[in-house]
C-alpha cells in the first residue's frame, strides 16, 4: 500500500504566537456580533408571534375532516382505529339503531371519535388506510394541554379542528356518475 | 449621624467595615447577576440570536417606551434566574460523598467573595477609605486566597464520586499547576517596582508614575492569560467543558448548589478583573486629569472615582466574555506547556530583567 506523506508546513514564528488566531477569532466573531446587533440579522425566530412555515406534505395532527357540504365524512368504518398503530384512535360506532350519517351515500357515522394526541405518531396511516378520505394529517405541530384528559381529542373537536376538505369529492362524483347513468340517453337507433 | 463621632474608633471601624461589606457583598452579587445576563446577551450576539428579551414584571405595562426596551434587553432576567434556582428541586444523588458533596460549592464561592475584601474599588467617600481591608499585603492575601477555590472544584469532582466530574477535577487539578506559578510571578515586578505590597499604594504609585500596563506589558499579558484559566473560562474552561465532560466538576449539581458554582465563577471573574484593574491599568485613576488622579476631596469626586474603577472592571468583563467565542478549548497537555514552558521562563525573565533595569538606573 501506497502512502501518501502530506507536507506539513511548519508554523512560523508569527503563528506559533498564537497571534493570528486571535485576531482571526476576533475578526469572526466581531463581524457576527456587528451582524446582529447593527443589522438586526438574528437567526431567532420569536416563535408564539413568528412561525415556522410547515412545508406541504408535512404529518402533523390527525384530524376529521367535513366534506363540500359541511357533513361529517366518516362512515364509522374503523379501519383507521384498527390500522393505527400505537392505537390512538378509538372509534364508538353508532350500534344498530344509532346515528344516522348527515350526508346522501352513506349509512352511518360515528357515536364518537377519539384520538389520544399523546398516543398518536403523526404516521400517517390512518389518512393511508381511510376509504372515504375522512382523516387528514394536517399542519398543526403544536399540540398542547394542560393534563392528559385533555389531550384526547373528542369527535367535535376533531371535525371543528379539521374543517371542510373539499378537495376529494369521491360520493359527489359518484353521485353525479350515477345520476348520469340514469339519465343516459338509450339511443334506440 | 452625630452619633458616630461619640463612638470609640474600634466601634466606628466595626461600624464602617459592616458597612462597606454590606453595600460591596450586595455590589457584587447585583454585578454576578448582571454578568450572567451580559454573557447571555453578548455570547448571542456574537451567534446571530437574541438573548433572553421576555422577563416581563407586570408593572412593565405602566411604562410606556422604556417599559419594552428593558423586556427586550431582558434587564429583569436574572431575578427570574434566581428565583428559578431557589425553587428547583436540590437533587443529591444517592452515590455521592455527601459532606465534600455539600461542602464544595461553599469553597468555591467564599474565597471568590474574600479576594473582593482588598481590592480598593474607590479612593475615599468623606474620611472612608473605599477599601474593606486595607492590608499591607494585601495581594500575597489575594493569591493565597484565590487558590482556595480549585478545591473546591477538586471536591466538588471527588465528592460527586461519579466518572465526568472526577475528569473535571483532575483536569482542574493540572491546570491550576500550570498557571498558578507563573501568574505568581508575573507579578513580582510590580512589587519590585512600587515596593510595597498594599493594592492602595500600588495605585498610588501608578497615578504617580503612569499605568502598570505601560511599564509591564509581559506580566500583563502572562496575568491576563493566567486569570482565563484561574477562572476557569474558554479558552482554559478545561475541568468545565460542557462538550466533553458534560459538564464537569458541576455534572452532579442542581438548584442552588450549582447557582452557587456559578456564582463562585462569575464572582472569580469579578475579582480577577479587579485584580487586573488594580495592578495594571491604575484602580480608579484616569490620568491627565489631577482631579481624578488623586484621593477624591468631595463625596462626588468620590463616586466618580468608584464609577471609573467600575467601568475598566466592566472593559475586562466584557473581554472574558468575549474571549469565550474567539478561541477554541486548549488540550491539558497544551496548557501545561504553556504554563510551564513559557510563561514561567518568561516571568523569570522578566522578574530578572526589572530588577536589574531598578538596580541599574535608580540610584
Ligand atoms: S397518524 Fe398514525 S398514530 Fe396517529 S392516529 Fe393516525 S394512524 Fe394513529
Ligand atoms: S376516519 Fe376513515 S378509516 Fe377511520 S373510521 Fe372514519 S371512515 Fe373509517
Amino acid at each position: 500500500m501506497s502512502t501518501k506523506v502530506v507536507d506539513r508546513a511548519p508554523l512560523t514564528f508569527y503563528e506559533r504566537t498564537y497571534l493570528p488566531a486571535i485576531l482571526g477569532g476576533l475578526k469572526v466573531t466581531a463581524k457576527h456580533f456587528a451582524d446582529t446587533v447593527f443589522k438586526g440579522n438574528s437567526v431567532t425566530m420569536q416563535y408564539p408571534e413568528e412561525r415556522w412555515v410547515v412545508p406541504e406534505g408535512y404529518r402533523g395532527a390527525p384530524y376529521l375532516v367535513k366534506d363540500q357540504d359541511g357533513a361529517t365524512k366518516c362512515v364509522s368504518c374503523q379501519l383507521c382505529e384498527f390500522v393505527c398503530p400505537p392505537k390512538a384512535i378509538r372509534i364508538t360506532p353508532p350500534g344498530a339503531d344509532g346515528l344516522t350519517a348527515d350526508r346522501k351515500n352513506a349509512e352511518k357515522m360515528p357515536k364518537e371519535f377519539e384520538i389520544n394526541m399523546l398516543r398518536c405518531i403523526f404516521c400517517g396511516m390512518c389518512q393511508e388506510v381511510c376509504p372515504e378520505e375522512a382523516i387528514f394529517l394536517q399542519k398543526d405541530y403544536s399540540i398542547t394541554g394542560e393534563n392528559r384528559e385533555s389531550m384526547i381529542f373528542n369527535k367535535e373537536k376533531l371535525l371543528k379542528l379539521g374543517g371542510t376538505h373539499a378537495g376529494i369529492q369521491k360520493w359527489k362524483n359518484k353521485l353525479e356518475e350515477a345520476q348520469a347513468q340514469e339519465t343516459f340517453p338509450v339511443d334506440a337507433q | 449621624m452625630e452619633a458616630i463621632n461619640y463612638l470609640n474608633p474600634t466601634a466606628q471601624m466595626i461600624l464602617f467595615s459592616a458597612l462597606k461589606i454590606g453595600v460591596v457583598f450586595g455590589v457584587v452579587m447585583t454585578a454576578v447577576a448582571y454578568a450572567v445576563l451580559v454573557e447571555r446577551k453578548v455570547s448571542a450576539w456574537i451567534q446571530n440570536r437574541v438573548g433572553p428579551n421576555r422577563t416581563a414584571p407586570f408593572f412593565i405595562n405602566y411604562l410606556p417606551v422604556i417599559g419594552p426596551l428593558l423586556v427586550r434587553l431582558g434587564i429583569f432576567q436574572p431575578a427570574a434566574d434566581g428565583l428559578k434556582f431557589l425553587l428547583k428541586e436540590d437533587f443529591t444523588p444517592s452515590y455521592v460523598r455527601k459532606v465534600y458533596f455539600w461542602l464544595a460549592p461553599a469553597i468555591t464561592v467564599i474565597p471568590a467573595l474574600l479576594t473582593v475584601a482588598v481590592i480598593p474599588f474607590g479612593s475615599n467617600l468623606g474620611s472612608e477609605k473605599m477599601v474593606i481591608a486595607d492590608l499591607n499585603v494585601g495581594i500575597l492575601y489575594t493569591f493565597g486566597i484565590v487558590s482556595l477555590g480549585v478545591y473546591g472544584i477538586v471536591l466538588a469532582g471527588y465528592g460527586s464520586n461519579s466518572k465526568y466530574p472526577f475528569l473535571g477535577s483532575i483536569r482542574s487539578t493540572a491546570q491550576m499547576i500550570s498557571y498558578e506559578i507563573a501568574m505568581g510571578m508575573s507579578v513580582i515586578p510590580i512589587f519590585i517596582l512600587t515596593e510595597s505590597l498594599n493594592l492602595s499604594d500600588i495605585i498610588r504609585y501608578q497615578a504617580e508614575n503612569g499605568w502598570m500596563i505601560l511599564k509591564q506589558p509581559l506580566a500583563f499579558v502572562i496575568f491576563l492569560i493566567a486569570s482565563f484559566a484561574e477562572t476557569n473560562r474558554l479558552p482554559f474552561d478545561l475541568p468545565e467543558s460542557e462538550s466533553e465532560l458534560v459538564g464537569g466538576y458541576h455534572t452532579e449539581y442542581s438548584s442552588m448548589k450549582f447557582a452557587l458554582f456559578f456564582l463562585g465563577e462569575y464572582a472569580n471573574m469579578i475579582a480577577s478583573a479587579a485584580m487586573m484593574v488594580t495592578l495594571f491599568l491604575g484602580g480608579w485613576t484616569l490620568p491627565f486629569i489631577d482631579a481624578l488622579n488623586l484621593p477624591a476631596s468631595s463625596l462626588l469626586l468620590g463616586l466618580i472615582h468608584i464609577g471609573v474603577f467600575f467601568a475598566k472592571m466592566a472593559f475586562f468583563m466584557i473581554v472574558f466574555i468575549w474571549v469565550r467565542w474567539m478561541l477554541p478549548r486548549f488540550r491539558y497537555d497544551q496548557l501545561m506547556d504553556l504554563g510551564w514552558r513559557r510563561f514561567i521562563p518568561l516571568a523569570l525573565a522578566n522578574i530578572v530583567v526589572t530588577a536589574l533595569v531598578v538596580a541599574l538606573f535608580n540610584n
